[in-house]
């Protein structure tokens, strides 16, 4: 008894739409249990969310650190390989950034020091990856165990770096000395005053055009040129690939050096633009949103920035929720999170048959439908 | 002074490693039976809040125990209804239990305790006790502190390595359960159902975890906080494959990390003879350090059930 298939339309529109209602309706069923009123927090989160352009510019700044986990989850998965360690790997860059803009930013301007930092976030986040890499294409150690390992090993570096080597001296808080302003990315305020704009304050910086351009070269990439081919290739059959002279191997490498640095641009973001100063915790479970971002996405880059504008909306409302509703808890949206990883990775298989069936119970697509 | 120290160094060992032995016990029987288990971490994390508020409101260990194993083992038949049933990616599954888990106990806590997320401290009577009070003064500090001074769950804990033991290696289901994970089409050739030996296994695998929950604040604290469970899932995860899918190597793993967890508390700000001062990161680190090692070194050898994370499709 096999389901008839999706129409391709619905596989990428509906599909995830119907996943994230679910996910929705669940996430609801929550707070209707906990005495909240489902539809008075999802009005006050789009309302901090898009309400104004202070919440907008905020909601903007998650999605910038979501499109480049979520590009980085992507890249990997094209390449046949789940990568849970997008989390470390922007730990990485974030180090990366750090240590760069404290150890050049005195001597050198911003227009050098800038592309330095991009370069030193997507380079750590890249070679942290390129262990597991090289673990699983050499060695044969599963990647998903060996990220996650390599997870708990990007924190404890951090904090030993931090706490041991380039926490300010004097400072009871474990964060290093504020960058010189050469390596501070501008942000939205300080770049559109350029242009004579008034920009509320906010996290949102520069980061987020690198992150447009991300998604544009890896799209680029993936379906435009050779490179990606082999790529895909390898991620959709391995033996394939082989037989077709494509070394999976060399693949398992490039893809998640890519992604790695994609992943490290978090830092980018969180570092160089937003805190301007290495710290602690800076990547927040951004790894793993990512996750869910790319799962929303189908691993395109024009969904990802779809669903990374959805995630950032849901952090940033949920964040305002919190201010008017004491008793609601961001941790809703990570919830929500979960759900939709859940359903859209996992029971993928689960809700799809039934709407297929749905879709083609319905007049008109029967005729449609290629012989 | 000596005395005093391999007491406590082995009392504390001991408390660290429970959780994690019931964990990776856990992990063992689900994967041995052909299913991944990144959930290890949401399901005690779930446990320990279940025990936590059961335990505040009914005022009965038993209660809070029995509460804890349930939900575990619900979040378990969850993934096996996503993977088992529906054939779903189970790496995927686990790590979305593990994300749901870790924003629902909050959620729920904040709303239900309004302490920010933290539950009431269980009061003494809740709380496991040591099992012989006394054995301190009797047996002296090393035998009776560190071995004999433990709650019933500790010693649970070591008893179950050898039932799992028993059970994988000595008993007909554990080699219809070990043979689910390598050869699920034989054990479908030989007429039994590798859905049902999938889903038993992962019943005890949530009994298992719902312990180490449990444990996590009916011993270790008397209190539910958010992501108290702070990586623990995946230490044990990290143990199960030190310990190459099997109980006692996996019961030496946890042991050792339990004691690397100890001495890393012990040696903050201690200098070593010859060596100096040791980075607390770094011993903390060498769990996750031995692993990957580990993992790199099995090159070549099936060490890992053949069929792990393989959905079964039964022929028609």
């Amino acid at each position: 008894m096999s389901a008839p298939t999706l129409p391709r339309w619905a596989d990428v529109v509906v599909l995830p739409l119907v996943n994230l209602a679910v996910a929705l309706l669940i996430s609801g069923a929550v707070m209707a249990l906990i005495g909240q009123n489902p539809l008075e927090v999802l009005t006050l989160m789009a309302k901090g969310a898009f309400g104004s352009m202070r919440g907008f510019s905020y909601t903007l700044y998650y999605t910038t650190t979501f499109i480049f986990t979520g590009l980085a989850v992507a890249v990997a998965a094209h390449g046949g390989l789940f990568n849970i360690g997008a989390e470390g790997q922007a730990t990485l860059g974030g180090l990366g950034a750090g240590i760069f803009a404290l150890w050049l930013a005195r001597d050198l301007p911003g227009f050098v020091m800038l592309p330095l930092i991009i370069l030193a976030s997507a380079g750590f986040g890249a070679l942290w990856a390129l262990v597991p890499a090289y673990l699983q294409a050499y060695r044969g150690s599963h990647i998903v165990i060996t990220t996650i390992m390599f997870n708990f090993l990007a924190y404890t570096l951090l904090v030993y770096l931090l706490v041991n080597v380039l926490k300010a001296p004097g400072s009871m808080a474990v964060e290093s000395a504020p960058f010189e302003p050469s390596a501070a990315l501008p942000n939205a305020q300080e770049a559109f005053a350029w242009f004579g704009i008034e920009w509320p304050s906010s996290p949102l910086n520069l980061s987020f055009l690198l992150a447009l351009a991300a998604a544009g070269l890896v799209y680029a990439y993936l379906w435009r040129t050779r490179a990606g081919y082999r790529l895909r290739t390898v991620g959709a059959s391995a033996g394939a690939a082989e037989y077709a002279g494509i070394p999976p191997a060399h693949q398992i490498l490039i893809a998640m050096a890519i992604s790695g640095a994609l992943a490290g641009m978090v830092g980018v973001n969180e570092i160089a633009g937003v805190n301007r100063r290495l710290l602690l915790d800076f990547v927040a479970g951004a790894g793993f949103t990512g996750i869910a971002v790319a799962m929303m996405g189908r691993n395109h880059p024009a969904g990802i920035l779809l669903a990374s504008l959805l995630f950032g909306a849901l952090f940033q409302g949920g964040a305002e929720v919190g201010f008017e509703m004491p008793q609601f808890s961001r941790e809703m949206v990570v919830t929500l999170q979960g759900f939709v990883i859940l359903l859209s990775g996992a029971m993928a298989y689960v809700l799809a048959p039934t709407l297929a069936r749905v879709i083609h119970a319905l007049p008109g697509i029967a005729k449609r439908r290629p012989a | 002074m000596d005395a005093i120290l391999a007491g406590t160094l082995l009392a504390s060992t001991l408390r660290v490693a429970t959780p994690l032995i019931l964990c990776a016990l856990a992990g063992v029987l689900a994967e041995r039976s052909g299913v991944i288990d990144l959930g290890l971490e949401g399901k005690m994390l779930f446990a320990a809040f279940a025990a936590a508020a059961v335990g505040t409101v009914t005022g009965s260990t038993f209660v809070a125990m029995l509460a804890a194993c349930g939900i575990a083992v619900l979040m378990s038949w969850l993934h096996g209804f996503a993977t088992v049933t529906h054939r779903g990616d189970q790496v995927v599954s686990g790590m979305a239990l593990n994300i749901i888990t870790y924003g629902l106990t909050a959620v729920l806590a904040i709303a239900w305790f309004q302490q920010g997320g933290q539950t009431p401290p269980l009061g003494e009577d809740v709380r496991l006790r040591p099992l012989w009070p006394g054995a301190g003064e009797t047996f002296g500090v090393i035998v009776g502190e560190g071995l004999l001074g433990h709650d019933g769950l500790v010693y649970t804990a070591l008893a179950l390595v050898g039932v799992v033991w028993f059970l994988l290696y000595r008993t007909r289901l554990g080699l219809r359960l070990r043979a689910v994970g390598e050869n699920p089409n034989m054990v479908d050739a030989a007429g039994l159902s590798v859905r049902r030996l999938r889903y038993l296994a992962l019943s005890m695998n949530g009994v298992l975890c719902g312990l180490a929950g449990a444990y996590l604040v009916l011993a270790q604290s008397a209190a539910f906080a958010p992501n108290m469970t702070a990586g623990r899932g995946y230490m044990a995860l990290a143990a199960m494959i030190f310990g190459r899918w099997r109980p006692v190597p996996a019961l030496a793993a946890c042991l050792l990390f339990g004691f690397l967890d100890t001495i890393a508390v012990r040696l903050q700000g201690v200098k070593l003879p010859h060596i100096g001062e040791v980075p607390v990161q770094a011993i903390q680190a060498l769990p996750y350090l031995f692993t990957v090692v580990l993992l790199a070194a099995f090159i070549g050898r099936n060490v890992a059930p053949q069929a792990l994370g393989r959905p079964y499709v039964k022929e028609h």
